[in-house]
């Protein structure tokens, strides 16, 4: 008799702790980033499971799955040594190093760097992108599967302060975002092959967004946004046709965030834009627009009736999705360069301080409840696998949680 | 015909890895080709070869890497640290021995040499250690980055200007090369700085032309298709009332790094395009490159040949930022730079310069015989 109510219990932990404890890409599943477990809230020193040293640079995020934790580095005087990394979840100790030499352009900005995109997965295969345009796949036991040298085919597409759109997985397909002044361009790939499924010119502009997928709650294929400073468009990934399009301002550094219904755009200087989608070819309308919501650096992100955004001074703004009407400010340790990610109703935010922070959304004005120095810069956007937190920094990566 | 290539690499390969795998597999990953072609063959081989190959394998794919472009290079790195994990978990030594030997084998390419240093510091560091020293002026800049660190760090304690000039001499990446210039200099020793990169100093220049809305990027202005240092032309109105006849001027760089700034001759300008030419001697007819730096839209020429343009403004610039192989013929070449300068008007955007330099592959200046000396200003460096 009393084991019956446990059965029920047990699958659902299966479900949203098990199966589901995985981050594939930047921001998680369609870059929406949330997470689906328990992470500690309450970030005690003792909650670090483990940290383990990095061998490079790097402010790509972790990709965890399959019991494992991939990252990428770069190294060498011009940052010319890639490195695509795998760690034990369970313990950090790492199972095997790939090291690669970049084909492209190393240049960046000081403060970024040529690991600044977040790998992607497709649940078998590691897609380890580079600000030097090569992209390798890989998998899980470190077999190369496939290679690509963008600047070799395009010799013009870079950027002298450094790429860092990361690649997400969507309707099979791999899309690359390499927008920049030159030789600009999305282009969907083969995870098979790595061979152009599709190559789609865009407007000669550095972007640093990365692509969020969008999941029609009534059943129509996935369509992948890209914002820039041009405005929006949806693609097909499977076909790289656009569906829909949004007048400019775009953005070029916070990326949008999504939700079943609404997709929110900063707007550089302008605050922010949110639209309500209407699935298929027809444009999402205009459902809000407020110049006291802005996203300097960090992407926002949208959890139930909310979207949440941080400011350039630290300011994390609740605002309400239906009417934009904002409930509550609160003053966060700052300045941010990662992007908050959420699992249920807390935030998790890493300051470029190292400060990890997290804050209960569902508090009447929001309310901190942990903080974690970590002690080194961190720009990473934080991942969140099942009942853990992950950051890295240039020199270590954590697991914070269990 | 086109069998001959092949031909060709199968009979470099077959010393290099006999009692390997099938050398189609080798094959198939030097194949790869641009927009991922042969990725799926290369897999398929990839696959082959990790699953056979042992460390003592790993020698002859560092010989493969010699005819491998720089994708296979990757392919083959790939291949190597798989097969070196391996023998690493099953507790196998790497052929330390063979590794040294190769590394050591000049007529080996970067790639392949490179590697070799890597797989020897990680399997033996007294092997490496020992080696380090007689890599100083190794042909593959990235091997000399420790010899030239211990040397420069053993002089500066030690006060021996002759041996910071050798380990200046033996530097090639900028940040050693200061090391060693700034320590001489504190010693009060003088440094050629422009010399010692082969930055080009002498120039002419001409402008201003219009880049109304960045459009003087594809515009094709006069110095592009011929160029008569006595001619002049119509440029663009910066000024009511200022006669817009431009004229091409000598301009001799002063900055330690070559640095060409046009914004000293011409004005400090907006939306403007301006042009830069010099005559390079060469003694022979061969292989340089050129090796450009500039946060500039900007176009390069030599001789008349369009060699490569970038529309991008203010993005960054370092020595070295664009590095473009190229043929020398014997006696004057002519290079012509074009620069456009952008509308953005935040302090960060005054910048209209670039840096250009001839050297070798391997980043060692090739000097024009006729090169004038450095200005004084330029062998001071900066305060």
């Amino acid at each position: 008799m009393r084991r019956a109510p446990l059965l029920p219990a047990l699958i659902s932990l299966a479900l949203s702790s098990g199966s589901r404890a995985e981050w594939l890409q930047f921001r998680g599943a369609n870059a929406a980033a949330m997470g689906t477990g328990q992470p500690p809230a309450a970030l005690q020193a003792t909650d670090i499971a483990w940290k383990t040293p990095l061998p490079g640079r790097g402010l790509s995020s972790p990709v965890i799955t399959a019991g494992k934790v991939f990252l990428t580095a770069a190294s060498g005087p011009d940052q010319e040594t890639l490195h695509v990394i795998c760690l034990e979840e369970a313990t950090g100790k790492p199972l095997w190093e790939r090291r690669f030499l970049a084909t492209g352009r190393t240049m960046c900005h000081e403060k970024t760097n040529v690991a600044a995109p977040t790998p992607a997965s497709d649940g078998t295969r590691l897609f380890a992108l580079f600000s030097s345009n090569d992209l390798f796949c890989l998998d899980f036991d470190g077999n190369l599967l496939w290679l690509r040298g963008f600047t070799l085919d395009y010799p013009n597409a870079s950027n002298s302060l450094g790429l860092a759109s990361s690649p997400v997985m969507a309707g099979g397909v791999l899309v690359t975002q390499i927008e920049n002044d030159g030789e600009s361009f999305t282009a969907g790939l083969d995870p098979a092959t790595g061979t152009n499924l599709w190559k789609l010119n865009r407007p000669k502009n550095a972007n640093w967004t990365t692509p969020t997928v969008w999941q029609d709650p009534a059943g129509g294929p996935p369509q992948v946004l890209i914002t820039a400073h041009e405005g929006v468009i949806a693609l097909d990934p499977k076909t790289g046709k656009e569906q829909w399009s949004l007048p400019k301002p775009g953005t070029t550094i916070p990326s949008g965030a999504i939700g079943s219904k609404y997709f929110a755009v900063p707007r550089p200087g302008k605050g922010l834009a949110v639209w309500h989608l209407a699935g298929g070819t027809t444009p999402p309308e205009l459902a809000w627009e407020s110049a006291q919501i802005n996203s300097d650096t960090a992407s926002p992100v949208l959890h139930g009736p909310h979207v949440f955004a941080i400011n350039g001074a630290g300011v994390l703004t609740c605002a309400e999705l239906e009417g934009g009407e904002r409930p509550w400010k609160l003053r966060l340790e700052g300045p941010f360069s990662g992007s908050p990610v959420m699992s249920g109703k807390i935030l998790f935010a890493v300051s470029e301080r190292g400060l990890l922070q997290s804050v209960d959304t569902s508090t009447a004005e929001g309310s901190i409840t942990g903080k974690l120095d970590l002690g080194e810069a961190i720009l990473c956007t934080p991942s969140l696998s099942g009942p853990s937190v992950y950051v890295r920094s240039d020199q270590h990566v954590w697991k914070i949680g269990k | 015909m086109r069998c001959v290539p092949l031909l060709s690499l199968t009979f470099f390969l077959l010393p290099a890895i006999q009692g390997m795998a099938a050398p189609e597999s080798l094959r198939s990953l030097l194949a790869v080709g641009p927009e991922g072609q042969g990725n799926a063959a290369a897999a398929a081989a990839w696959k082959t070869l990790s699953a056979e190959s042992k460390a003592d394998d790993i020698p002859g794919f560092l010989g493969a890497m010699d005819e491998a472009g720089p994708l296979a290079a990757n392919w083959l790195r790939g291949l190597v640290f798989t097969v070196s994990d391996r023998a690493k978990s099953a507790g196998k030594p790497l052929p330390t021995e063979t590794l040294t030997a190769f590394l050591t084998n000049r007529s080996h390419g970067p790639a392949g040499r490179l590697l070799a240093a890597d797989l020897l510091q990680q399997a033996d560091r007294s092997a490496w250690d020992a080696i380090v020293p007689s890599l100083l002026n190794d042909p593959v800049p990235a091997l000399r980055r420790e010899p030239v660190a211990r040397l420069t760090a053993a002089a500066t304690a030690a006060k021996d200007k002759a041996k910071l000039r050798e380990a200046l001499g033996a530097a090639r990446d900028e940040d050693q090369v200061r090391a060693a210039a700034d320590e001489l200099r504190s010693l009060g020793e003088t440094v050629d700085l422009p010399r010692h990169f082969g930055f080009l100093m002498d120039w002419h220049l001409i402008g201003p032309f219009t880049n109304k809305g960045r459009a003087g990027f594809e515009m094709i202005f006069p110095p592009e298709t011929t160029l008569e240092l006595a001619a002049s032309y119509q440029g663009k109105e910066t000024e009511a009332g200022k006669d817009p006849t431009v004229h091409w001027q000598k301009w001799t760089c002063e900055d330690e790094f070559g640095v060409v700034d046009l914004n000293k001759p011409l004005g400090m300008l907006k939306e403007v395009t301006g042009y830069a030419t010099t005559v390079y001697h060469s003694p022979e007819a061969r292989p340089a490159e050129i090796r450009l730096g500039c946060k500039n839209a900007w176009k390069l020429w030599l001789n008349g040949q369009f060699i490569f343009g970038r529309d991008e403004y203010h993005r960054g610039m370092k020595i070295d930022q664009y590095r473009f192989p190229v043929q020398l013929k014997a006696g004057p070449n002519v290079l012509l730079v074009k620069l456009c300068q952008n509308e953005q008007t935040e302090t960060w955007t005054t910048k209209w310069d670039f840096q250009l330099r001839i050297c070798d592959a391997t980043g060692t200046a090739l000097l024009d015989p006729q090169r004038p000396p450095t200005p004084e200003v330029a062998l001071k460096g900066k305060k």
